[in-house]
């Protein structure tokens, strides 16, 4: 035998044929047409009336043609994945149509001295490109800054006694950390007036804000952690124990550096609660217009209390300065959420 | 729990022979006549999940030296047995106990023992490979000086002695920064021997060491059992009898029929595997079931 065997070509037998993709297409575009005579000839009006329609639309015809070609498991089957993906494209939407209007209000108000200057010494009819968000980003990032390292060990270690040591108080403490995950942050925000400044200090301050943060920072933190832990077999406990170390060194030495990505993870997402929450800085912060490097004297910008005052302020101007803040809050808090993500995926693949 | 002793020494006392037997064995093999001495003793070991009676007074010695395999059926208690000589019984949520222990004649259950120390002299080998993923090869392997935060002159010699004995130097020693992960499954479990080594024990117990792994890696394990059997006490569960009758010396048959397993018979493998006494042993050494 001098010809050599060709090997049969590769192929994927099992995706959809031309033809059964021309029925899919049609489906759809009778579905869409469908919802067009149906909008114009009914009082139904507006862009929800056509989702509607096109959904029953080609539901109803996607479970005829199943059930004719293949039967009625088939043809429930088609309901649900009719139900299915029409649940999933209304979560999506309004989160897409948010994204989609921030964007288009909010790019007309920026420009690159956001960056570098503060609203101090702007007024609300100055026009858009005067001022900036300086001392609301430095006011987030100091505000978050001291809540993340005041609840980052709380947390964690929260998480390592739910975990680890699964003492006597683990069932109640578990129980009110998702409670308190719970709590609306205005809560939070009082609690931290009539207990810090009311009583001690007497004037709002940045820090007074970070406390409340901190309060509503923690739950998150404690949570995510405890998860990441309990991922981790207990087989490595038991190796470390076995190898003679005591309970805190086989926690330190092993569990928790193979939590990490996990642990960087619940950081992360603690961040992103609470990068956002305007109610309690409302109430304790004091919302000035200048940067203010310090926690503990006068009032202390930040994104979310810039965003609700200029919305406040009610000229054109103010109000493109508001979308653009909430442009810039939101890539901050996507940035966040984008590195957790990246951070646990890479834990997955090691 | 009173009822449950005076039937355990009962039973400590019914089974005088097959100990003094093992005893008996020990001189003969030792060089000289002399024996290493015993360096592990349960005496009487009953234990409980939750309530649920799950081993029935065991009394075993193990001489220093030697190798003992424990044989037998799944769900037989051996794997709870080993557990509870290295205190890593209590490690489970619902666990109880009772009987002695001695380990150079002292109980590790006596109140006020530091249960490292035991954990130190007595060490573990896992059924899975568990080296720790954060760590580096190297790391993993002088991981229980951190941990039990002991200090050591030269790392590196203690480094190359453990990989050895565990018959991993020559395939790691280009790579000792490597991840534990990256290794394969049997070059893991080696890692693991070589780890438990670093801190020096007296008494090495294998939890089934070899059942995750494929034919060539368990072979490279039993030499690096017969290696270590010089130097130290080793105690091994497995569900395999030709790895019992290949790398023990003694071997204990355990049973539950049921209730709570017990210990039916011990003796020299030899004995075990070709004139077991009890006609359950034979059945399960021949493979009649189990």
């Amino acid at each position: 035998m001098s010809t050599v065997m060709q090997p049969p070509k590769p192929s994927k037998p099992w995706l959809a044929t031309p033809k059964q993709r021309i029925t899919t297409a049609s489906i759809y575009i009778a579905s869409a047409l469908m919802s067009f005579l149906v909008v114009a000839a009914t009082p139904m009006k507006g862009k929800l009336a056509y989702f509607v329609v096109f959904f029953f639309a080609s539901v109803i015809i996607d479970f005829i043609l199943c059930f004719v070609q293949r039967g009625m498991a088939s043809a429930k089957d088609a309901v649900a994945r009719g139900v299915v993906t029409a649940g999933m494209t209304f979560a999506v939407l309004p989160i897409l149509s948010i994204l989609f209007e921030v964007v288009k209000r909010g790019y007309k108000g920026l420009h690159l001295s956001l960056f570098t200057n503060d609203m101090s010494v702007t007024s609300v009819n100055d026009p858009v490109a005067n001022g900036g968000l300086l001392h609301a980003i430095t006011g987030t990032i100091i505000l978050v800054g001291i809540a993340l390292i005041v609840a980052m060990p709380i947390g964690i270690l929260t998480a390592v006694y739910l975990t680890e040591i699964r003492g006597k108080f683990a069932v109640p403490i578990k129980f009110l950390v998702q409670a308190m995950s719970g709590v609306p942050s205005i809560v939070a925000g009082l609690f931290i007036l009539s207990a810090y400044v009311y009583p001690l200090t007497g004037t709002l301050s940045g820090f007074a804000g970070s406390l409340a943060l901190m309060i509503l920072m923690i739950p998150t933190i404690a949570r995510t952690s405890e998860e990441v832990l309990l991922l981790i077999p207990s087989d490595l406990r038991e190796a470390g124990v076995a190898l003679g170390g005591t309970q805190w060194r086989t926690v330190a030495l092993v569990v928790v550096p193979a939590a990490k990505s996990g642990l960087v993870t619940a950081l992360i997402l603690g961040i992103a609660r609470v990068a956002g929450e305007t109610a309690p800085l409302v109430l304790l912060t004091g919302g000035g217009e200048k940067v203010n490097p310090n926690p503990f004297s006068g009032p202390m910008g930040s994104l979310p209390l810039y965003i609700w005052k200029c919305f406040g302020q009610g000229t054109e101007e103010s109000i493109t300065r508001a979308w653009s803040g909430i442009l810039v809050l939101l890539v901050i808090v996507l940035g966040l959420f984008i590195t957790a993500r990246f951070l646990s995926e890479r834990k997955v693949t090691k | 729990m009173t009822i449950e002793n005076e039937d355990n020494m009962d039973k400590v006392a019914a089974r005088p022979s097959s100990l003094s037997d093992v005893a008996a064995a020990k001189q003969k093999k030792s060089p000289g006549g002399q024996s290493l001495g015993v360096g592990l003793e349960a005496r009487g070991v009953h234990a409980w999940f939750s309530g649920k009676h799950v081993l029935d007074g065991i009394s075993l010695d193990f001489w220093s030296g030697t190798v003992t395999a424990l044989i037998g059926p799944s769900g037989c208690g051996k794997s709870t047995f080993i557990r509870t000589l290295n205190r890593m019984h209590e490690f489970i949520p619902g666990a109880q106990m009772a009987g002695e222990v001695l380990l150079d004649g002292k109980d590790i259950y006596e109140s006020g023992t530091d249960v490292t120390k035991i954990r130190l002299k007595v060490g573990m080998v896992f059924q899975k490979p568990n080296p720790f993923p954060s760590m580096t090869i190297a790391e993993n392997v002088l991981s229980g000086l951190k941990l039990a935060e002991l200090k050591v002159a030269d790392k590196d010699a203690l480094l190359e002695d453990c990989l050895e004995r565990a018959g991993l130097w020559s395939e790691v020693k280009d790579r000792l920064n490597a991840h534990g992960g990256s290794l394969s499954g049997g070059q893991q479990q080696r890692l693991c021997i070589a780890r438990s080594l670093a801190v020096k024990p007296q008494v090495l117990l294998m939890d089934e060491p070899c059942s995750a792994l494929d034919p060539g890696s368990t072979l490279k394990i039993e030499e690096t059992i017969s290696h270590l059997s010089s130097s130290m006490t080793i105690i091994i569960v497995t569900h395999n009898m030709q790895q019992a009758a290949r790398v023990s010396d003694y071997t204990a048959f355990f049973l539950s029929d049921g209730g709570p397993g017990s210990m039916i018979e011990v003796g020299p493998t030899s004995e075990i595997f070709s004139r077991p006494r009890d006609t359950r042993t034979e059945n399960y050494v021949t493979g009649r079931f189990g």
